[in-house]
């Protein structure tokens, strides 16, 4: 039956779009929880500024350069702690001299978002003193200023006021790697080099930096308000509503089935109860249900898919199912079934239940993302998973930070994309699916 | 093959219209008989608007016969004549309202659950409709597997060769063709076969066929009889037999019961009931049958005017009166009659043979 099922299927174009959509999305989901464990993305998403530090406020994705005709500078980082750029270290007597320097190649045709130098020193009395040096590609030897960093420290360049005065109120990331007399200000290109002349006053002291030139462009999916990594979202984002897309899909159509099994086979009574809890449940609303339980309650994903399934449990699905079984309970096989001495559990899992399968499995593809809109909705009502980097949550957090009117459309469009491409998918497989099982549709 | 001789007792001088009382009277079952039926009613209760209380449709209404080892009965009758409610009871998927079903003198009505579960595996039950009486989603195997499985047969190898020696019994041969086949891969002809397998599989001592061959091609029809009396002979099997075309009793079964309105109207010896009915419903009912042959092409059958009787207020008296032309007024109308004996065994319930 699967094996004809297959054949079936491939008659449909749609259907092979849907499922190569479909697996696409599940190499995602897989591709993300191989590369970035559960933990690591909830640190990832919700660590703070210290993870975050290394990343532009809301940049576009890097890929957005290819259509743009000015490129957009990406980020910079040099780190001396990793090898990068050259530090020199000369004991004189007392003091120790050292030299960094952080060299790099700029060839974008703006200006980076800003400029920070992350400071590491190590001394038990007196904090070493920093001098820094802007050298351009044309010869120009610009002083920055001198700076005593504590332990852990950070130097940006935008606060210092007296920089900002010494280049005539120019931000200091435009001034520094603008050409020299040329209005309007354009970027020069070629290698710039900072570099830190320090002073270690304590014999076991040293130092170490780190200078980033933040850029416009950052990473495959960009980032946020917070310089978070959207494609923490975007990959982590798939296997969640994946899974809460057919959790809830598999939780509601499977214990439905057996809901109205039951009560068919049970009769009386039983059914009578399961008929009206179907009817009360009917009508209650279910989105003010969910924002009761996120406000109130909890927010996590799992409790608002356990409300969902709840919820939808005892749906209009078990009045479709209760009449189709009604019809099969009359069946002969099932009498001849009962006059071998079938149970009742066995009639109702072996015997009544498999009849509906075939009409179960269109709908439960069909309803996957619907569920998975229903995630994305909720949080953009802001009742989505704290913790969980989500689809939904990554719209919202764009919704409330102005994206669309700030002109950051990738921000709103790529986990959008991801929710209408994964609406797409399975429904063309679910539609294809509803065909082959129920041929009696095929010619519509 | 054991000869038996029926000892049948019908008792009708309960009246109808109060609603069965349990301490009624019962007689012991037949000693030695496979079956015994007794005062069996089989009523199902009518609710107004789901509940309330609105009658009861009398299926079944005392009813009485013992059946042995090795005996065949046909039960006769028109549709809605209570006869597909008497069998189903008797395979235990009715619960009688009233009286006693007798199996190896053990009485069914206090089986427990696991003696319920070994009567099942005594009984086998064959249906109308062979292509509705297969689950469509099984192939062969899963489905003579099933009864197997709820009877413990544990082991998968025990199994295996079961269900292969059912199917070479009913010639679904080879075996290996038709296990993994699913119903609608069969023929009406094969599918019935399957059904006798299934029913034949646990080595019942009782074979229950409803119309077995009414929904078969003529031209099967008499293979599937021919099979059905080779395996009632091979095993020794007691078979009730159930049809409403009294052309294929005579083939199978030694004995008759015709059934109208929920009762046994007439019954005795299969060759000396077809040749020579007594009751007038039994005679409407085999000048109604067709024979085929030239000469009936243009003749008018005399059929009873009226329709069946409901079973809800069956007519006082005889159940048929309204529908009969021998009708005695002040006697059909007003008492129910018991059985005549009009000759070896042969039993008539009509006031014509007082």
């Amino acid at each position: 039956m699967i094996r004809n099922a297959w054949a079936d299927l491939r008659q449909y174009p749609s259907a092979i779009i849907g499922l190569l959509i479909v697996s696409l999305l599940v190499v995602m989901a897989i591709y993300a929880l191989a590369t970035i464990s559960y933990s690591e993305a909830i640190r990832l998403w919700r660590g703070g500024e210290d993870i975050w530090q290394d990343y532009p406020r809301t940049a576009s994705p890097e890929w957005t350069n290819f259509f743009r005709a000015q490129k957009l500078p990406s980020t910079v980082l040099l780190d001396s702690r990793q090898g990068q750029g050259s530090k020199v270290v000369e004991p004189r007597g007392a003091l120790t001299e050292i030299t960094i320097e952080f060299p790099f190649n700029f060839q974008a045709d703006d200006f980076p978002q800003e400029l920070a130098i992350f400071f590491y020193a190590t001394f038990t009395q007196k904090q070493p003193h920093v001098e820094m040096t802007w050298l351009t590609p044309d010869g120009r030897e610009i002083r920055i200023g001198e700076y005593s960093p504590r332990a852990r420290d950070s130097y940006r360049f935008e606060g210092d006021s007296r920089l900002a005065r010494r280049l005539r109120n120019v931000p200091a990331q435009q001034a520094l790697f603008a050409k020299p007399d040329v209005e309007p200000l354009a970027p020069l290109k070629g290698v710039y080099t900072l570099r830190l002349d320090a002073l270690v006053f304590e014999g076991n002291g040293d130092l170490d930096a780190k200078f980033i030139a933040y850029g416009k462009v950052s990473g495959l999916a960009g980032t946020d308000h917070r310089r978070r990594d959207l494609m923490v979202a975007i990959l982590w984002g798939t296997p969640i509503a994946l899974a809460f897309g057919l959790l809830a899909a598999l939780g509601t159509t499977v214990t439905t089935m057996f809901i109205a099994a039951f009560g068919v086979w049970f009769g009386g009574l039983v059914d009578a109860a399961i008929q009206r809890i179907t009817e009360i449940v009917l009508i209650l609303p279910v989105l003010p249900i969910l924002i009761m339980v996120g406000t109130f309650y909890s927010r996590s994903i799992w409790v608002i898919l356990g409300v969902v399934i709840l919820l939808s449990i005892f749906g209009s699905a078990i009045k479709s199912y209760r009449a189709i079984f009604l019809q099969v309970k009359e069946s002969p096989y099932i009498e001849a079934a009962r006059a071998y001495g079938a149970g009742n559990l066995r009639i109702i899992g072996r015997y009544l239940t498999p009849r509906v399968i075939p009409l179960l499995i269109p709908q439960l593809v069909v309803l996957i993302p619907s569920y998975v809109f229903l995630e994305a909705s909720l949080a953009v009502l802001g009742l989505g998973d704290p913790v969980l980097p989500t689809w939904g949550k990554v719209i919202d957090d764009a919704f409330r930070n102005g994206a669309l009117f700030n002109g950051y459309y990738y921000w709103v469009l790529q986990p959008s994309a991801l929710l209408i491409v994964t609406g797409l998918g399975f429904a063309m497989v679910g539609f294809a699916l509803d065909r082959v099982f129920n041929p009696r549709l095929r010619g519509l | 093959m054991t000869q038996a001789t029926a000892d049948i007792k019908i008792d009708t001088t309960r009246d109808e219209r109060v609603k069965p009382a349990s301490d009624a009277p019962s007689t012991r079952p037949e000693q030695g008989a496979l079956l015994s039926v007794r005062n069996l009613r089989v009523w199902f209760e009518l609710r107004r608007f789901g509940f309330g209380h609105a009658g009861y449709v009398r299926a079944v209404d005392d009813v009485s016969f013992d059946l042995n080892y090795g005996e065949t009965i046909a039960i006769v009758g028109e549709s809605g004549c209570g006869k597909s409610s008497l069998m189903k009871t008797i395979l235990g998927l009715h619960r009688p309202t009233e009286g006693e079903i007798y199996f190896e003198n053990r009485r069914l009505n206090d089986f427990s659950r696991r003696e319920m579960q070994w009567y099942r595996t005594q009984v086998g039950y064959v249906q109308q409709d062979p292509y509705g009486a297969l689950p469509p989603f099984m192939n062969v195997r899963r489905i003579l597997q099933e009864p197997l499985i709820i009877a413990g047969v544990k082991d998968p190898a025990e199994r295996e060769a079961r269900i292969r020696k059912a199917l070479e019994e009913v010639k679904m041969t080879p075996v290996e063709e038709f296990l993994p086949k699913f119903p609608h891969m069969l023929s009406g002809g094969q599918q019935q076969r399957v059904v006798i397998a299934r029913a034949m599989i646990l080595n019942p001592k009782l074979l229950v066929a409803d119309e077995p061959v009414s929904m078969l091609d003529a031209s099967v029809r008499v293979e599937i009889l021919r099979l059905l009396r080779a395996l009632q002979q091979a095993h020794n099997l007691a078979v009730i037999y159930i049809t409403h075309d009294l052309s294929t009793v005579r083939y199978f079964s030694r004995r008759i019961m015709v059934m109208y309105a929920g009762q046994v109207v007439e019954q005795g010896e299969v060759n000396d009931l077809l040749s020579n009915p007594k009751h007038p419903y039994t005679q409407a009912l085999i000048e109604a049958t067709s024979d085929p042959d030239a000469a009936n092409a243009m003749k008018f059958r005399e059929v009873p005017s009226g329709e069946p009787p409901s079973l809800v207020r069956p007519p006082a008296g005889c159940r048929f009166h309204p529908r009969c032309a021998y009708f005695i007024a002040d006697v059909c109308d007003k008492e129910t009659p018991p059985d005549f004996d009009v000759g070896q065994g042969h039993l008539a319930r009509c006031w014509l043979y007082r």
